[in-house]
Protein backbone atom coordinates (compact mmCIF):
# COMPACT_ATOMS: atom_id res chain seq x y z
CA UNK A 1 0.00 0.00 0.00
CA UNK A 2 1.41 3.14 -1.02
CA UNK A 3 1.91 6.00 1.77
CA UNK A 4 -0.70 8.95 0.99
CA UNK A 5 1.05 12.21 3.37
CA UNK A 6 3.80 13.06 4.76
CA UNK A 7 3.31 15.29 7.22
CA UNK A 8 5.69 17.86 8.71
CA UNK A 9 4.50 18.28 12.07
CA UNK A 10 6.26 21.31 14.53
CA UNK A 11 9.19 21.79 13.05
CA UNK A 12 11.27 23.72 14.80
CA UNK A 13 15.55 24.55 14.48
CA UNK A 14 18.28 27.13 15.67
CA UNK A 15 21.84 28.16 15.72
CA UNK A 16 23.53 29.32 18.24
CA UNK A 17 25.87 32.21 18.26
CA UNK A 18 28.24 33.49 21.04
CA UNK A 19 25.69 31.71 23.19
CA UNK A 20 22.92 33.30 22.20
CA UNK A 21 20.01 31.53 20.10
CA UNK A 22 18.95 32.12 16.55
CA UNK A 23 15.54 30.70 15.60
CA UNK A 24 15.73 29.49 12.06
CA UNK A 25 12.78 27.53 11.93
CA UNK A 26 9.32 28.39 14.13
CA UNK A 27 6.90 25.73 14.03
CA UNK A 28 6.84 24.68 10.61
CA UNK A 29 3.92 21.86 9.86
CA UNK A 30 3.66 20.79 5.98
CA UNK A 31 1.46 18.19 4.21
CA UNK A 32 2.91 16.52 1.21
CA UNK A 33 0.05 14.03 0.05
CA UNK A 34 0.29 11.51 -3.06
CA UNK A 35 -0.36 13.04 -6.57
CA UNK A 36 0.17 16.21 -5.59
CA UNK A 37 2.68 18.93 -5.62
CA UNK A 38 3.10 21.44 -2.84
CA UNK A 39 5.22 24.56 -3.44
CA UNK A 40 7.12 25.71 -0.54
CA UNK A 41 7.63 29.83 -1.18
CA UNK A 42 9.29 32.70 0.41
CA UNK A 43 12.02 35.32 0.25
CA UNK A 44 15.31 33.98 -0.04
CA UNK A 45 17.35 32.99 3.89
CA UNK A 46 13.07 32.26 4.85
CA UNK A 47 14.25 28.67 5.20
CA UNK A 48 12.66 26.55 2.59
CA UNK A 49 15.79 24.22 2.29
CA UNK A 50 16.18 24.46 5.98
CA UNK A 51 13.10 22.70 6.31
CA UNK A 52 13.90 20.34 3.59
CA UNK A 53 17.01 19.35 5.39
CA UNK A 54 16.15 19.55 8.79
CA UNK A 55 12.72 17.40 8.12
CA UNK A 56 15.35 14.82 6.83
CA UNK A 57 17.27 14.87 9.90
CA UNK A 58 20.40 16.67 7.99
CA UNK A 59 21.49 19.39 10.04
CA UNK A 60 23.98 21.91 8.31
CA UNK A 61 26.89 22.89 10.79
CA UNK A 62 25.39 24.97 14.04
CA UNK A 63 21.77 24.04 13.15
CA UNK A 64 20.17 22.15 15.84
CA UNK A 65 16.55 20.80 16.13
CA UNK A 66 14.78 22.44 18.61
CA UNK A 67 11.10 20.21 17.66
CA UNK A 68 9.07 18.81 15.87
CA UNK A 69 8.30 15.33 14.03
CA UNK A 70 7.50 13.82 10.49
CA UNK A 71 4.63 11.24 9.92
CA UNK A 72 3.90 9.15 7.26
CA UNK A 73 0.21 8.96 6.88
CA UNK A 74 0.03 9.02 10.84
CA UNK A 75 2.88 7.10 11.55
CA UNK A 76 5.86 8.94 13.67
CA UNK A 77 9.08 8.61 11.17
CA UNK A 78 12.84 8.90 12.48
CA UNK A 79 14.47 10.63 9.80
CA UNK A 80 17.00 7.76 8.77
CA UNK A 81 14.88 5.36 7.15
CA UNK A 82 12.98 8.38 5.44
CA UNK A 83 16.04 9.35 3.57
CA UNK A 84 15.80 7.77 0.11
CA UNK A 85 13.16 5.35 1.00
CA UNK A 86 10.14 6.83 1.54
CA UNK A 87 11.50 10.78 0.10
CA UNK A 88 14.24 11.19 -2.42
CA UNK A 89 15.94 14.79 -3.14
CA UNK A 90 17.08 16.32 -5.94
CA UNK A 91 18.87 19.64 -5.71
CA UNK A 92 19.25 23.18 -7.44
CA UNK A 93 23.00 22.02 -8.39
CA UNK A 94 22.83 19.17 -9.68
CA UNK A 95 26.48 18.82 -10.66
CA UNK A 96 27.69 19.02 -6.82
CA UNK A 97 25.34 16.08 -6.14
CA UNK A 98 27.73 14.05 -8.19
CA UNK A 99 30.74 12.60 -7.20
CA UNK A 100 33.06 13.42 -9.84
CA UNK A 101 35.23 10.42 -10.29
CA UNK A 102 32.29 7.99 -10.18
CA UNK A 103 30.64 7.29 -13.37
CA UNK A 104 26.73 7.65 -14.01
CA UNK A 105 26.44 3.44 -13.03
CA UNK A 106 28.34 3.60 -10.12
CA UNK A 107 25.98 6.48 -8.79
CA UNK A 108 23.22 4.41 -9.50
CA UNK A 109 24.18 0.85 -8.24
CA UNK A 110 25.65 2.87 -4.49
CA UNK A 111 21.70 4.15 -4.35
CA UNK A 112 20.40 0.29 -4.88
CA UNK A 113 22.94 -1.48 -2.30
CA UNK A 114 22.14 1.35 -0.06
CA UNK A 115 18.69 0.66 -0.05
CA UNK A 116 19.33 -2.97 -0.61
CA UNK A 117 18.18 -3.80 -3.64
CA UNK A 118 19.05 -7.40 -5.12
CA UNK A 119 21.80 -7.03 -7.17
CA UNK A 120 20.19 -8.92 -10.17
CA UNK A 121 17.79 -5.97 -10.78
CA UNK A 122 20.08 -3.28 -10.81
CA UNK A 123 20.58 -2.82 -14.66
CA UNK A 124 17.24 -3.33 -15.35
CA UNK A 125 16.08 -0.82 -12.68
CA UNK A 126 18.22 2.00 -13.20
CA UNK A 127 17.57 1.47 -17.05
CA UNK A 128 13.81 1.40 -16.73
CA UNK A 129 14.11 4.87 -14.33
CA UNK A 130 16.24 6.50 -17.01
CA UNK A 131 13.82 6.30 -19.40
CA UNK A 132 11.14 7.24 -17.76
CA UNK A 133 13.25 10.15 -16.67
CA UNK A 134 13.76 10.84 -20.72
CA UNK A 135 17.65 9.80 -21.01
CA UNK A 136 16.80 7.50 -23.94
CA UNK A 137 20.34 6.13 -24.56
CA UNK A 138 20.57 4.68 -20.76
CA UNK A 139 23.79 2.34 -21.68
CA UNK A 140 25.53 5.08 -23.31
CA UNK A 141 24.91 7.79 -20.13
CA UNK A 142 25.83 5.40 -17.54
CA UNK A 143 29.12 5.35 -18.88
CA UNK A 144 29.67 9.15 -18.50
CA UNK A 145 31.09 11.21 -15.71
CA UNK A 146 29.26 14.40 -14.28
CA UNK A 147 31.57 16.60 -16.20
CA UNK A 148 30.68 15.02 -19.55
CA UNK A 149 26.90 15.56 -19.21
CA UNK A 150 24.92 18.72 -19.82
CA UNK A 151 23.07 20.46 -16.27
CA UNK A 152 19.65 18.92 -18.20
CA UNK A 153 20.73 15.81 -18.31
CA UNK A 154 22.20 15.90 -14.39
CA UNK A 155 19.10 16.81 -13.31
CA UNK A 156 17.40 13.71 -15.34
CA UNK A 157 19.81 11.94 -13.82
CA UNK A 158 18.34 13.13 -10.35
CA UNK A 159 15.19 12.38 -11.05
CA UNK A 160 15.94 9.32 -12.47
CA UNK A 161 18.13 8.08 -9.15
CA UNK A 162 15.15 9.34 -7.16
CA UNK A 163 12.44 7.42 -10.00
CA UNK A 164 14.59 4.40 -9.47
CA UNK A 165 14.72 4.41 -5.04
CA UNK A 166 10.66 3.77 -5.63
CA UNK A 167 10.46 6.21 -3.13
CA UNK A 168 7.03 7.81 -2.59
CA UNK A 169 7.82 11.44 -2.05
CA UNK A 170 9.92 13.74 -3.69
CA UNK A 171 11.79 17.10 -2.30
CA UNK A 172 12.73 19.37 -4.74
CA UNK A 173 15.01 21.89 -3.67
CA UNK A 174 14.67 24.68 -6.77
CA UNK A 175 15.09 22.03 -9.69
CA UNK A 176 15.09 24.14 -12.18
CA UNK A 177 16.93 27.35 -11.03
CA UNK A 178 20.31 26.53 -13.08
CA UNK A 179 18.95 25.38 -16.19
CA UNK A 180 18.19 27.42 -19.40
CA UNK A 181 14.27 28.34 -19.91
CA UNK A 182 13.69 25.57 -22.67
CA UNK A 183 15.15 22.79 -20.37
CA UNK A 184 13.30 23.63 -17.45
CA UNK A 185 10.32 23.45 -19.25
CA UNK A 186 11.01 20.43 -20.02
CA UNK A 187 11.91 18.86 -16.63
CA UNK A 188 8.73 20.83 -15.08
CA UNK A 189 6.58 18.78 -17.58
CA UNK A 190 8.70 15.94 -16.36
CA UNK A 191 8.08 16.46 -12.94
CA UNK A 192 4.45 17.17 -13.79
CA UNK A 193 3.90 13.92 -15.37
CA UNK A 194 5.44 11.53 -12.50
CA UNK A 195 2.94 13.50 -10.36
CA UNK A 196 0.20 12.47 -12.17
CA UNK A 197 1.00 8.91 -13.46
CA UNK A 198 3.15 7.66 -10.79
CA UNK A 199 1.40 9.46 -8.01
CA UNK A 200 4.93 11.12 -6.35
CA UNK A 201 3.74 13.58 -3.85
CA UNK A 202 6.37 16.50 -4.51
CA UNK A 203 7.22 19.26 -2.05
CA UNK A 204 8.75 22.13 -4.61
CA UNK A 205 10.59 24.52 -3.33
CA UNK A 206 11.25 27.40 -5.36
CA UNK A 207 11.50 31.28 -5.54
CA UNK A 208 10.39 31.47 -9.07
CA UNK A 209 6.31 32.32 -9.04
CA UNK A 210 6.15 31.08 -12.97
CA UNK A 211 7.45 27.71 -12.45
CA UNK A 212 4.67 27.17 -9.08
CA UNK A 213 2.11 28.68 -11.70
CA UNK A 214 3.26 25.90 -14.15
CA UNK A 215 3.46 22.96 -11.96
CA UNK A 216 1.78 23.75 -8.16
CA UNK A 217 -1.70 22.28 -6.59
CA UNK A 218 -0.86 24.11 -3.55
CA UNK A 219 1.11 26.70 -2.13
CA UNK A 220 2.83 27.10 1.42
CA UNK A 221 4.39 30.56 1.74
CA UNK A 222 7.42 31.22 4.46
CA UNK A 223 9.14 34.04 6.14
CA UNK A 224 11.64 34.33 8.77
CA UNK A 225 11.57 30.25 10.04
CA UNK A 226 7.62 30.46 9.88
CA UNK A 227 4.82 29.46 7.55
CA UNK A 228 3.18 33.11 6.88
CA UNK A 229 0.10 31.55 4.39
CA UNK A 230 -0.91 28.54 2.85
CA UNK A 231 -3.48 27.24 0.21
CA UNK A 232 -4.49 26.23 -3.39
CA UNK A 233 -2.90 27.89 -5.81
CA UNK A 234 -5.84 29.70 -7.87
CA UNK A 235 -6.27 31.20 -4.19
CA UNK A 236 -2.68 32.10 -3.52
CA UNK A 237 -2.58 34.18 -6.76
CA UNK A 238 -6.08 35.42 -7.04
CA UNK A 239 -6.56 36.09 -3.32
CA UNK A 240 -3.75 36.21 -1.27
CA UNK A 241 -4.08 37.11 2.21
CA UNK A 242 -0.93 38.00 3.65
CA UNK A 243 1.13 40.77 2.70
CA UNK A 244 4.29 38.82 2.10
CA UNK A 245 2.02 36.57 -0.39
CA UNK A 246 0.75 39.92 -2.10
CA UNK A 247 4.32 41.49 -2.45
CA UNK A 248 5.46 38.35 -4.24
CA UNK A 249 2.61 37.69 -6.53
CA UNK A 250 2.63 41.25 -7.73
CA UNK A 251 6.56 41.35 -8.20
CA UNK A 252 5.75 38.38 -10.34
CA UNK A 253 3.00 39.58 -11.94
CA UNK A 254 4.83 42.99 -12.84
CA UNK A 255 7.52 41.10 -15.19
CA UNK A 256 4.62 40.53 -17.32
CA UNK A 257 2.96 43.84 -16.72
CA UNK A 258 -0.02 42.15 -15.21
CA UNK A 259 -1.72 42.75 -12.07
CA UNK A 260 -3.69 40.72 -9.83
CA UNK A 261 -7.08 42.03 -11.40
CA UNK A 262 -6.45 41.13 -14.54
CA UNK B 1 33.16 55.25 -29.22
CA UNK B 2 32.47 52.11 -28.07
CA UNK B 3 33.45 50.91 -24.41
CA UNK B 4 33.90 47.16 -25.27
CA UNK B 5 33.67 45.87 -28.69
CA UNK B 6 34.28 42.44 -29.98
CA UNK B 7 35.19 41.91 -33.49
CA UNK B 8 35.57 38.88 -35.62
CA UNK B 9 35.86 36.73 -32.66
CA UNK B 10 36.78 33.19 -32.63
CA UNK B 11 37.11 30.82 -29.85
CA UNK B 12 38.02 27.44 -28.70
CA UNK B 13 38.57 24.82 -26.00
CA UNK B 14 40.44 21.72 -26.17
CA UNK B 15 39.00 18.47 -25.04
CA UNK B 16 40.36 16.06 -24.00
CA UNK B 17 39.23 12.05 -23.42
CA UNK B 18 39.80 10.37 -20.96
CA UNK B 19 43.63 10.42 -20.24
CA UNK B 20 44.14 12.63 -22.78
CA UNK B 21 44.46 10.15 -25.62
CA UNK B 22 42.22 11.85 -28.10
CA UNK B 23 42.62 15.71 -28.25
CA UNK B 24 40.39 17.84 -30.55
CA UNK B 25 39.02 21.67 -30.25
CA UNK B 26 35.40 22.14 -29.55
CA UNK B 27 34.51 25.34 -31.12
CA UNK B 28 32.65 27.54 -28.69
CA UNK B 29 32.16 30.59 -30.70
CA UNK B 30 32.72 31.60 -34.45
CA UNK B 31 33.01 34.85 -35.70
CA UNK B 32 30.87 36.66 -33.24
CA UNK B 33 30.84 40.78 -33.10
CA UNK B 34 29.25 42.79 -30.29
CA UNK B 35 29.98 46.23 -29.48
CA UNK B 36 28.56 48.14 -26.30
CA UNK B 37 27.61 51.81 -25.88
CA UNK B 38 27.76 53.96 -22.74
CA UNK B 39 24.72 54.09 -21.40
CA UNK B 40 23.32 51.08 -23.04
CA UNK B 41 21.65 48.03 -21.80
CA UNK B 42 22.20 44.98 -24.13
CA UNK B 43 20.66 41.50 -23.67
CA UNK B 44 22.92 38.25 -24.94
CA UNK B 45 20.20 35.92 -25.20
CA UNK B 46 20.48 31.84 -25.51
CA UNK B 47 20.52 28.62 -24.34
CA UNK B 48 23.05 27.43 -22.08
CA UNK B 49 26.00 25.98 -23.98
CA UNK B 50 25.64 28.49 -26.22
CA UNK B 51 28.78 30.09 -25.48
CA UNK B 52 27.15 33.15 -23.88
CA UNK B 53 29.22 32.86 -20.80
CA UNK B 54 32.86 32.22 -22.90
CA UNK B 55 31.84 35.70 -24.74
CA UNK B 56 31.38 37.07 -21.55
CA UNK B 57 34.58 35.82 -20.04
CA UNK B 58 36.44 37.29 -23.52
CA UNK B 59 35.06 40.35 -22.94
CA UNK B 60 36.56 40.81 -19.48
CA UNK B 61 39.55 39.59 -20.53
CA UNK B 62 39.73 36.71 -18.38
CA UNK B 63 40.93 34.84 -21.70
CA UNK B 64 42.27 36.02 -25.29
CA UNK B 65 40.51 34.89 -28.36
CA UNK B 66 41.92 32.09 -31.02
CA UNK B 67 41.44 34.61 -33.16
CA UNK B 68 39.55 38.31 -33.65
CA UNK B 69 39.96 41.22 -31.10
CA UNK B 70 38.63 42.63 -27.90
CA UNK B 71 38.75 46.24 -28.09
CA UNK B 72 38.52 48.13 -24.89
CA UNK B 73 37.57 51.86 -25.70
CA UNK B 74 39.64 51.38 -29.31
CA UNK B 75 42.54 49.60 -27.72
CA UNK B 76 42.64 45.97 -28.37
CA UNK B 77 42.54 44.31 -25.00
CA UNK B 78 45.44 41.58 -25.72
CA UNK B 79 47.99 44.62 -26.03
CA UNK B 80 46.86 47.15 -23.41
CA UNK B 81 49.99 47.89 -20.57
CA UNK B 82 49.65 47.67 -16.81
CA UNK B 83 47.92 51.18 -16.27
CA UNK B 84 45.46 50.52 -19.18
CA UNK B 85 44.76 46.40 -17.98
CA UNK B 86 44.10 48.46 -14.61
CA UNK B 87 41.94 50.87 -16.04
CA UNK B 88 40.09 48.14 -17.91
CA UNK B 89 39.18 46.18 -14.71
CA UNK B 90 38.21 49.33 -12.90
CA UNK B 91 35.62 50.27 -15.77
CA UNK B 92 34.68 46.59 -16.59
CA UNK B 93 33.45 44.46 -13.50
CA UNK B 94 31.15 40.88 -13.68
CA UNK B 95 29.38 39.12 -11.59
CA UNK B 96 29.38 35.55 -12.09
CA UNK B 97 26.49 32.99 -12.17
CA UNK B 98 27.58 31.23 -9.46
CA UNK B 99 28.15 32.88 -6.62
CA UNK B 100 29.54 30.33 -3.50
CA UNK B 101 32.45 29.44 -6.43
CA UNK B 102 33.12 33.49 -7.00
CA UNK B 103 33.85 34.36 -3.63
CA UNK B 104 36.76 32.85 -1.25
CA UNK B 105 35.11 30.71 1.40
CA UNK B 106 37.32 31.86 4.20
CA UNK B 107 37.07 35.30 3.61
CA UNK B 108 34.33 37.57 5.42
CA UNK B 109 31.71 39.47 3.36
CA UNK B 110 33.76 42.60 4.72
CA UNK B 111 36.80 41.31 2.92
CA UNK B 112 34.87 39.98 -0.18
CA UNK B 113 33.39 43.39 -0.81
CA UNK B 114 36.51 45.36 0.21
CA UNK B 115 38.94 43.68 -1.99
CA UNK B 116 38.85 45.46 -5.36
CA UNK B 117 38.66 49.00 -3.41
CA UNK B 118 42.52 49.02 -2.31
CA UNK B 119 44.01 47.96 -5.87
CA UNK B 120 41.44 49.78 -8.30
CA UNK B 121 40.58 52.74 -6.16
CA UNK B 122 43.21 53.53 -3.18
CA UNK B 123 40.56 52.88 -0.86
CA UNK B 124 41.96 51.83 2.37
CA UNK B 125 41.40 51.43 6.42
CA UNK B 126 38.10 52.98 7.60
CA UNK B 127 37.15 54.94 3.69
CA UNK B 128 37.44 51.09 2.70
CA UNK B 129 34.86 50.41 5.42
CA UNK B 130 32.48 52.67 4.74
CA UNK B 131 32.29 52.39 1.58
CA UNK B 132 31.92 48.90 2.32
CA UNK B 133 28.89 49.51 4.04
CA UNK B 134 27.27 51.86 1.60
CA UNK B 135 27.48 48.95 -0.47
CA UNK B 136 25.97 46.50 1.43
CA UNK B 137 23.18 48.55 2.42
CA UNK B 138 22.61 49.64 -1.38
CA UNK B 139 22.20 45.86 -2.40
CA UNK B 140 19.34 45.24 0.36
CA UNK B 141 22.01 43.44 2.62
CA UNK B 142 22.48 44.34 6.55
CA UNK B 143 25.76 45.83 8.05
CA UNK B 144 25.73 42.95 10.59
CA UNK B 145 26.36 40.80 7.26
CA UNK B 146 29.74 42.64 7.39
CA UNK B 147 31.97 40.02 9.34
CA UNK B 148 29.81 36.77 7.85
CA UNK B 149 31.26 33.83 6.01
CA UNK B 150 30.23 32.76 2.71
CA UNK B 151 28.55 29.74 4.03
CA UNK B 152 26.39 31.30 6.57
CA UNK B 153 24.73 33.44 4.31
CA UNK B 154 21.77 31.63 1.37
CA UNK B 155 22.87 31.76 -2.15
CA UNK B 156 20.71 35.03 -3.04
CA UNK B 157 22.31 36.60 -0.17
CA UNK B 158 25.72 35.68 -1.44
CA UNK B 159 24.89 36.90 -4.86
CA UNK B 160 24.18 40.14 -3.85
CA UNK B 161 28.01 40.48 -1.75
CA UNK B 162 28.93 39.86 -5.47
CA UNK B 163 26.91 42.47 -7.20
CA UNK B 164 28.26 44.87 -4.44
CA UNK B 165 31.89 43.91 -4.99
CA UNK B 166 31.15 44.59 -8.62
CA UNK B 167 29.48 47.97 -7.88
CA UNK B 168 32.32 48.86 -5.54
CA UNK B 169 35.19 50.01 -8.25
CA UNK B 170 31.75 52.53 -9.96
CA UNK B 171 32.65 50.56 -13.28
CA UNK B 172 31.28 51.94 -16.68
CA UNK B 173 30.39 48.39 -17.93
CA UNK B 174 28.92 45.76 -15.88
CA UNK B 175 28.40 42.30 -16.89
CA UNK B 176 25.69 40.32 -15.69
CA UNK B 177 26.06 36.84 -16.19
CA UNK B 178 22.67 35.30 -15.14
CA UNK B 179 23.66 37.37 -11.94
CA UNK B 180 20.10 37.92 -10.96
CA UNK B 181 18.12 34.67 -12.18
CA UNK B 182 18.60 32.84 -8.58
CA UNK B 183 17.59 35.77 -6.79
CA UNK B 184 13.86 35.69 -5.55
CA UNK B 185 11.17 38.17 -7.86
CA UNK B 186 11.33 40.93 -5.23
CA UNK B 187 15.14 41.19 -5.39
CA UNK B 188 15.60 40.71 -8.84
CA UNK B 189 12.93 43.68 -9.18
CA UNK B 190 15.19 45.83 -6.37
CA UNK B 191 18.51 44.78 -8.15
CA UNK B 192 16.90 46.04 -11.54
CA UNK B 193 16.18 48.96 -10.11
CA UNK B 194 19.53 49.63 -8.61
CA UNK B 195 20.78 49.03 -11.71
CA UNK B 196 18.82 51.15 -13.68
CA UNK B 197 19.26 53.97 -11.09
CA UNK B 198 23.40 53.52 -11.66
CA UNK B 199 22.26 53.77 -15.31
CA UNK B 200 20.19 57.17 -15.55
CA UNK B 201 22.78 58.41 -13.04
CA UNK B 202 25.80 57.82 -13.82
CA UNK B 203 25.42 56.17 -17.31
CA UNK B 204 26.62 52.36 -16.57
CA UNK B 205 26.33 50.14 -19.26
CA UNK B 206 25.30 46.37 -18.99
CA UNK B 207 25.43 43.37 -20.60
CA UNK B 208 22.75 41.05 -19.08
CA UNK B 209 23.44 37.75 -20.04
CA UNK B 210 20.38 35.46 -19.53
CA UNK B 211 17.67 32.88 -20.75
CA UNK B 212 14.48 34.67 -19.06
CA UNK B 213 13.08 36.49 -21.78
CA UNK B 214 10.86 38.39 -18.63
CA UNK B 215 14.07 40.49 -17.83
CA UNK B 216 14.86 41.13 -20.67
CA UNK B 217 11.31 43.00 -21.50
CA UNK B 218 12.33 45.03 -18.61
CA UNK B 219 15.58 45.78 -18.53
CA UNK B 220 17.37 45.62 -22.01
CA UNK B 221 17.03 48.24 -24.91
CA UNK B 222 18.59 46.06 -27.19
CA UNK B 223 19.22 42.06 -28.25
CA UNK B 224 21.38 39.39 -29.09
CA UNK B 225 20.28 36.27 -29.85
CA UNK B 226 23.20 33.54 -29.15
CA UNK B 227 23.01 29.68 -30.64
CA UNK B 228 25.69 27.15 -31.01
CA UNK B 229 28.57 29.75 -30.82
CA UNK B 230 26.85 32.34 -33.26
CA UNK B 231 24.65 35.36 -33.11
CA UNK B 232 21.59 34.67 -34.78
CA UNK B 233 19.53 37.68 -34.31
CA UNK B 234 20.29 41.31 -32.95
CA UNK B 235 17.29 43.94 -32.89
CA UNK B 236 16.00 46.37 -30.23
CA UNK B 237 13.33 45.38 -27.63
CA UNK B 238 10.25 46.10 -28.68
CA UNK B 239 7.26 45.87 -26.34
CA UNK B 240 5.79 43.00 -26.65
CA UNK B 241 8.99 41.31 -27.69
CA UNK B 242 8.90 39.50 -31.12
CA UNK B 243 11.72 37.81 -31.48
CA UNK B 244 11.99 35.96 -35.24
CA UNK B 245 14.96 33.76 -35.18
CA UNK B 246 13.86 30.00 -34.38
CA UNK B 247 16.56 29.88 -31.18
CA UNK B 248 14.55 33.52 -30.19
CA UNK B 249 10.90 31.59 -30.75
CA UNK B 250 11.79 28.51 -28.64
CA UNK B 251 12.80 31.05 -25.62
CA UNK B 252 9.61 32.57 -25.96
CA UNK B 253 7.51 29.70 -26.20
CA UNK B 254 9.41 28.68 -22.91
CA UNK B 255 8.93 31.42 -20.58
CA UNK B 256 6.45 30.36 -17.75
CA UNK B 257 2.77 31.34 -17.58
CA UNK B 258 1.90 34.32 -15.37
CA UNK B 259 -0.88 32.97 -13.48
CA UNK B 260 -2.24 28.95 -12.69
CA UNK B 261 -4.51 27.85 -15.01
CA UNK B 262 -7.78 26.39 -13.69
CA UNK B 263 -7.77 22.65 -13.87
CA UNK B 264 -9.64 19.40 -12.30
CA UNK B 265 -7.20 17.77 -9.56
CA UNK B 266 -4.92 14.75 -11.39
CA UNK B 267 -6.09 16.25 -14.91
CA UNK B 268 -4.08 14.40 -17.55
CA UNK B 269 -1.79 15.88 -20.03
CA UNK B 270 0.23 18.84 -19.89
CA UNK B 271 -0.30 21.37 -17.34
CA UNK B 272 1.45 24.00 -19.06
CA UNK B 273 -0.23 26.37 -21.89
CA UNK B 274 0.28 24.42 -25.35
CA UNK B 275 2.35 25.95 -27.92
CA UNK B 276 5.86 23.94 -26.64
Amino acid sequence: MKPLTLSIQNLSAYSERQGVRHSLLNDVSLDIRAGEVLALIGASGSGKSLTCSVSLGLLPPGVRRAGGSVAVDGQPQPPEPLRGRLVATIMQNPRSAFNPVRTMRQHAYETFRALSIPKPEWPSRIEQAMQEAGLDDAARVLDLHSFEMSGGMLQRMMIALALASEAPFLFADEPTTDLDLIVQREILELLDRLRTERGLGILLVTHDMGVVAAIADRVAVMDAGRILERGPVMEIFHHPRHSQTRRLVDAHLSLYRLDRAA
Amino acid sequence: MNLLSARHITHGYQARSGIGARANKNIVLEDVSLAIAPGETVALLGRSGCGKSTLARLLVGLENPDSGEVEFEGQPVRRLDKAGRARLYRTVQMVFQDPPGAVNPRATVGEIVGEPLGPLCGLRGNDARDRVMALLRAVQLSEDDYGKYPQQMSGGQLQRVCIARALGPDPKLIILDEAVSNLDLHLQTQMLDLFEALRQEHGVSYLFVTHDLRLVERFCSRLVVMAQGRIVEESAVAQPLALRSPEGKALAQAVLPPFPRARPAHAEGSLLPAGA
